[in-house]
């Protein structure tokens, strides 16, 4: 449960977008989460953040209601079903999106947010509160009229323009619109919501044409979710993972945001709020798996090509953790204290200070991330090959320097295990496309620097008296992120270490499903608390199916499901027991997770259209024997 | 007329205007992008639009050289000043005639009237433009003073 009623849980949002911007909707029909034109805009909605100041665009039934609701079948439309006691009404919320040859019949705008209300049964009535408040709240929206053409508001860096069915009236203080209609059985009123950054902006169409809309949106939705190959269990929740992850994907650069929200705490009060509407190179290489295995090659395309645009940028010896979606990498991080954070969680901050980290492990996303499109079939120009090559010298010279590690700690920099295998992982790849011919580079040294890593890590990584690999070199504890040593191939899932590390971390950071990603008593530089790491119970079901242990794998993702939300959507972390979702939402990693494990699964149980899944840890486990 | 000086001095004045009213946008003066505007009269493509637009708006500034040249040359004298005047002129009488008047002429414009027709989906300047954002008409007059004293200054009477 949320501490304040005034905020819904976090789980309780929906999501939709246009693949450049996204929009998160309560139960109760209201958008509490809008920022334009791109996921790292300034929010023109965030009563997320701030219930009060923070702005909304809420339509609901005036009197008390009860709500169910769904994504139309494979798409991102969301279809809200509002039941009163007069009668029953839906609401259908979408971005609307389009095939680029639909673009050049007619103007369309840069962005649409189409709601449209649907009598199904009797008569309800209802309310529209159409309150934007800019740039965080920080500036004030002055609403005008101009008849047919709806109510428009400049945003200091486009405008917005609201056509509605619906009559609204712009409030003294002309910062808010409101209306009130009936919405009979059979009837339809929609409202749509367009930003505009270029003037002359283009007005959309309601009546037939709005449904038009949104009926071809669902066709896109459909026909891009059928492209998806994979047919083994649980499918219906691997597409809406794929749905979610492609709602989070810019497009036009093909990054992938983390999520589309900032600051939702990771534990209720707390100050672990952060900004995610950025890319992590952290994520590459899972998430290309995912995308890979799934069928979605254009994707996994677009989104290799921003990975190594991106690299290309800062060059190799200053590889950030964290861009902007066209690979900016200045992220300087600002709290906004003006606003009051999701249910008292202060602060809220904007930008991201883990752009400045230095994390080892990103050699290793990126290289591997590279390495699986040369799997496929890809090759590389030549300004890649020398950069992969560079990020191999790179590697050799700094693997022995402690780093922030894989989970951004802000506690100072130690000998993180993960980010020496992942080190390990990135020569290793390295090696072998040098041995197909794909890349130029010292192999000699990538050897022996390679078979130098792992001995410092079965040397310093390893505590036998624990039965455990360790979160740091020499240390006590463990670590969620050591779960994926056998998902690169560094170690044989089958193997005693990597077993009795299982154990250990199921044992000591494991809560029904879930898995922490750390003790608290582990030094981070913050005050502790936060939930289990979504993404960590599903590395640890696919330890559990590689290892052998098929049947609890099974068992536990399925107890893994249940954190979803009614919609499928997963948050960056969870409460174990409530259920609660905490941390920026929804979360593409976690996603990835799931995706990623179901193939594992599916691939192991011998269901058809996982077949690829494992490709990637096959053949590393080969190069590593 | 000396049609190579006028020619020359269209040039480089409509390559300042174009940028300015570029730069006024990228800088958040205004919205209005003004190949996009003029580009859509010619196809619902946005990308295209701009190209055309950017073509388009391009030989009018050129064309319309040939009028400021002209008066130069009744004038017998030519200047910075009044070039700059004759560009002040020019950008009143689009913000209070030509811009209101858009929409009649624009195949996709919208007006406050529109209905039941889907097709006029663009949004209209208003009055002064400033429908685009309050500052355009400070853009637009700007934009064509820096014009017309680039045409004023270069342009030699024959």
């Amino acid at each position: 449960m949320s501490q304040d009623p005034r905020y819904p849980p976090i789980g309780d949002y929906a999501l939709i977008g246009d693949c450049r911007a996204a929009a998160l909707i309560s139960r109760a029909g209201s958008i509490d989460w809008l920022c334009l034109p791109r996921f790292d805009s300034p929010s023109v909605f965030a009563a997320i953040l701030d219930a009060d100041i923070g702005g909304r665009f809420l339509i609901q039934p005036t009197g008390e209601f009860h709500t169910t609701r769904r994504y139309v079948q494979n798409t991102n439309v969301l279809e809200t079903t509002f039941l009163t006691d007069t009668g029953k009404v839906v609401l259908r919320d979408c971005m609307p999106v389009m095939f680029e040859e639909e673009k050049q019949e007619q103007p369309v705008p840069q962005h649409e947010l189409l709601r449209e209300l649907q009598g199904i049964e009797g008569e309800v009535e209802f309310e529209v509160r159409y309150e934007p408040h800019p740039d965080y709240a920080r500036a004030r929206a002055k609403l005008g009229q101009r008849g047919q053409l709806g109510i428009w508001c400049d945003v200091g860096y486009g405008a917005l323009a609201l056509c509605t069915e619906i009559p609204l009236v712009i409030d003294a203080e002309g910062d808010k619109a409101l209306g009130k209609a009936i919405i009979h059985a059979g009837e339809r009123r929609a409202l749509s919501l367009t930003f505009s950054e270029d003037a002359p902006g283009v007005i959309p169409s309601l009546g037939d044409l709005a449904r038009q809309r949104s009926d071809s949106s669902i066709e896109w939705w459909r026909g891009w979710a059928a492209r998806c190959t994979y047919d083994g269990l649980h499918r219906d929740l691997v597409v809406r993972s794929a749905l979610a992850l492609k709602l989070l994907t810019y497009a036009p650069s093909g990054a992938i945001v983390a999520a589309p929200t900032t600051s939702l705490p990771e534990a209720i009060g707390g100050v672990r709020n952060w900004d995610y509407r950025y890319c992590w190179l952290r994520d590459a290489a899972f998430t290309l798996r995912a995308l890979v295995a799934l069928g979605f090659r254009s994707e996994a395309e677009a989104f290799l090509s921003w990975v190594l645009h991106t690299t290309r940028i800062t060059e190799p010896e200053v590889l950030q953790v964290v861009y902007d979606v066209y690979g900016e990498p200045d992220l300087s991080e600002r709290d906004l204290p003006h606003l009051e954070g999701y249910a008292g969680s202060r602060p809220v901050r904007i930008g991201n200070g883990a752009h400045d980290q230095f994390q080892l492990d990103v050699y290793g996303e990126v290289v591997e991330a590279a390495a699986r499109f040369a799997d496929g079939g890809g090759a590389f120009d030549s300004d890649t090959a020398m950069l992969l090559s560079d990020i191999g010298r790179v590697v050799c010279q700094r693997w022995r320097e402690p780093d922030d590690g894989i989970w951004e700690s802000r506690a100072g920099r130690f000998h993180y295990t993960h980010s020496k295998v992942l080190c390990w992982v990135a020569l290793d790849r390295l090696i072998r496309m040098h041995e197909t011919g794909q890349i130029r580079g010292d192999a000699r040294r990538f050897r022996e620097e390679r078979d130098a890593i792992r001995n410092a890590i079965e040397e310093n990584g390893y505590n036998e008296k624990l039965q455990s690999y360790t979160r740091v070199f020499g240390g006590y504890e463990v670590d969620g992120a050591l779960l994926v040593l056998p998902l690169y191939g560094y170690i044989d899932a089958k193997h005693p270490r990597m077993r009795s590390t299982l154990a250990r971390i199921r044992a000591e950071l494991g809560d029904d499903s879930l898995i922490y990603r750390y003790r608290e008593s582990a030094p981070d530089g913050l005050p502790p608390g936060e939930g289990a790491f979504g993404i960590c119970g599903f590395w640890a079901v696919e330890c559990m199916a590689l290892g052998g242990e098929l049947g609890e794998a099974d068992r536990t993702f399925g107890g893994l499901l249940a954190y979803g939300n009614d919609l499928g959507l997963f948050s960056e972390e969870h409460e174990p027991g409530t259920g609660l979702a905490l941390g920026n939402y929804p979360q593409a990693f976690t996603h990835v997770g799931l995706i990623n494990a179901a193939l594992t699964l599916a691939q192991l149980m011998g269901q058809h259209g996982a077949e690829q899944s494992t490709e990637m840890r096959d053949l590393a486990i080969e190069d590593s024997s | 007329m000396n049609w190579e000086s006028a020619l020359l001095s269209g040039f480089l004045g409509t390559i300042a205007l174009t940028t300015i009213m570029a730069g006024s946008q990228s800088l958040r003066l205004t919205r209005m992008n003004v190949p996009f505007m003029i580009g859509t009269i010619f196809t619902p493509d946005r990308d295209k639009a701009k190209l055309i637009g950017i073509v388009v708006h391009f030989l009018n500034g050129w064309w319309i050289t040939l009028i400021y040249a002209a008066l130069f040359q009744e004038w017998g004298y030519a200047s910075w000043w009044l070039g700059a005047i004759l560009g002040l002129v020019h950008a009143l009488f689009l913000l209070v005639v030509i811009m209101p008047a858009v929409p009649g002429l624009h195949p996709r414009m919208a007006t406050e009237h529109r209905g039941p027709t889907p097709t006029k989906q663009l949004e209209p300047p208003g009055f002064l433009a400033l429908n685009y954002g309050h500052r355009t008409p400070l853009s637009i007059v700007l934009a064509h003073l820096v014009y017309g004293a680039i045409v004023g200054a270069l342009y030699r009477p024959g």
